[in-house]
């Protein structure tokens, strides 16, 4: 026998399913309003536009200026996109419609371990290779002095960390795509690489602007592997041989320190704020751009 | 009578199950042939081997000869797009080209080596009219062709499909999703350009066969059980099999 009647229990599982779901539902706008509550005190002295737009960091004269960091965050990020999806593209293309069964199998295993990889290592290797290679051989090569610890360092360890993630993403795309399309396609007589180019991207292209999205998310609050090669110098980065800074390394790498200084504290939050801010951007703009192409 | 496709000793195995086996048929020219059984007998299979879009499925091994014009289709070097090109191909549900209700038929136009703007939009019209479709649509040509109903898509899927300028239609159970409207346009499409190609249907509905079929390819499990004139099939049969399919004994 149940304790309540079934009308009693339908009432009380609903209620928790309701409730599960709110929570959900509100922990963005929690966090959001947590955020901002905690940067008031910086933002009750400084104005949005100094803050954003300012280049001078000194938290003990009071000058929090977040332009280097948001300019470096958006650089490393950028770049590391560039770098990443064409690779994505054509690997999730050549998987799925070239390769033959078997590669596939092998392959997801293998994205999976490089998926799991934790980001400190990921860091170690860009310290060990990537730094030494920029440093050594590729800016030289552009008649560039470099330490190697720069944005570019932080684009190419950072663009081999989201590769697994977009590349997940891209092949279950392309996989989804219906046999019986591609055979609608090849009877008109187009060839392989017709029918990829004219109907099979332009099928996938909602869930490859996702697959982007995603991964520009991720890589934009990507922390510590990034913090490890990016060279942590405040200032304004004019190429990509120049060290920089990111929003995330910001707060990793001061928040055990600030306590004393209120507005420094403060600060932080707002660099989480920008954080969220952007990121929730990017998630809008990708919406937009998965509607306007999503009516094939 | 002249023959369009001959198929030979045709089998087709998925790793060790047998789909195919031993197939011999002759299509004619010209004709509907529909190729009849119930489901999982390799009517689709023996279709899709017929332009190679067997290809697509790597599991499967294809031996045997299919000629069209005298040419093996399987022969090392044959031009697949080309072979394809000349067959139009009207599968089970529409599969509309992820793009505007034009281009679909345009990019078939396109594929087929036609050239110029005014060229080009005049044979789109043809195509749509021909389909039945010019008067539904022709106010939202740019509109993209997954807006259609599934009826319409199957009529712009026939227009794509006639638009390559192929000799020969294969068509996989072409109605079966259809509205009745719709899939009694389509059975009479068939009649009506059957002098300009040679049309093979897959069917497992036994009235639409007798309402289109010229000749019959009766199969059953993987096998011909018997082929011939469809009045001969239908009024006559030689086989066992047959006479009892025809009679609704299994299916």
């Amino acid at each position: 026998m149940y304790l309540l009647n079934r009308h009693q229990r339908h009432v009380v599982n609903y209620s928790w399913m309701l409730f599960s779901l709110l929570i959900i539902a509100f922990l963005p706008f929690m966090l959001f309003g947590g955020l901002y509550f905690k940067s008031f005190l910086l933002l009750k002295t400084h104005t949005l536009k100094d803050l954003v737009f300012s280049h001078s960091w000194h938290p003990s004269r009071g000058e929090f200026g977040f332009y280097p960091f948001i300019v470096g965050s958006v650089w490393v990020t950028l770049l590391a996109i560039f770098i990443s999806t064409p690779i994505c593209l054509l690997t999730a293309i050549n998987v799925t419609q070239y390769a033959k069964k078997r590669f596939l199998r092998i392959m997801h295993p293998v994205i999976d371990i490089l998926a799991g990889i934790p980001s400190v290592v990921y860091g170690v290797w860009g310290i060990l290779v990537i730094v030494p290679f920029i440093s050594r051989y590729l800016g030289p090569w552009f008649g560039v002095q470099t330490m190697g610890y720069s944005i570019l360092a932080g684009a190419f360890v950072l663009s081999i960390m989201i590769i697994p993630f977009i590349l997940n993403i891209m092949i279950e795309i392309f996989r989804a795509i219906p046999t019986e399309l591609k055979e609608a396609t090849l009877s008109l007589g187009t060839t392989k690489w017709q029918m990829v180019k004219h109907v099979l991207l332009r099928k996938a292209l909602p869930g490859i602007i996702a697959s982007v999205g995603f991964g520009l998310a991720r890589a934009f609050g990507e922390t510590m592997a990034v913090l490890m090669v990016v060279g942590n110098v405040i200032k304004v980065p004019h190429s990509v041989f120049d060290p920089g800074y990111t929003l995330p390394a910001l707060i990793a790498n001061n928040y055990g320190e600030v306590l004393s200084i209120p507005q420094y504290d403060s600060a932080l939050m707002f660099a989480a704020l920008i954080l969220l801010a952007v990121s929730l951007f990017f998630n809008l703009l990708m919406h937009f751009f998965i509607a306007r192409y999503n009516k094939y | 009578m002249e023959t369009a496709i001959r198929i030979k000793d045709l089998n087709v195995f998925a790793g060790k199950t047998q789909i195919l086996n031993d197939i011999n048929v002759e299509i004619p020219k010209n004709e509907i042939t529909v190729i009849l059984g119930p489901s999982g007998c390799g009517k689709t299979t023996l279709l899709k081997c017929m332009n190679r879009l067997t290809d697509l499925y790597p599991e499967l091994k294809v031996s045997g000869e299919i000629l069209i014009n005298d040419k093996n289709i399987f022969a090392p070097g044959a031009d697949i797009s080309k072979l394809r090109q000349s067959m139009g191909l009207l599968s089970q549900r529409p599969y509309p080209l992820p793009m505007t209700i034009y281009n679909n038929i345009a990019y078939a136009l396109k594929l087929r080596g036609v050239r110029g703007r005014r060229k080009l939009h005049l044979l789109v019209m043809d195509y749509l009219k021909q389909a039945n479709l010019y008067e539904e649509v022709r106010q939202r040509l740019r509109e993209p062709a997954s807006r259609l109903s599934i009826g319409q898509q199957q009529r712009l899927c026939l227009a794509r499909g006639l638009a390559v300028n192929p000799d020969i239609i294969l068509a996989d159970e072409p109605t079966s999703a259809l509205d009745p409207i719709s899939s009694r346009f389509i059975d009479e499409k068939f009649q009506e350009i059957k002098p300009h190609f040679t049309i093979v249907v897959v069917t497992h509905v036994l009235r639409q066969a007798r309402r289109i079929a010229d000749n019959v390819i009766f199969m059953y499990m993987g096998e011909v059980v018997e082929q011939g004139p469809a009045k001969e099939f239908f009024e006559n049969p030689r086989e066992e099999k047959t006479k009892s399919y025809l009679e609704g004994m299994f299916n």
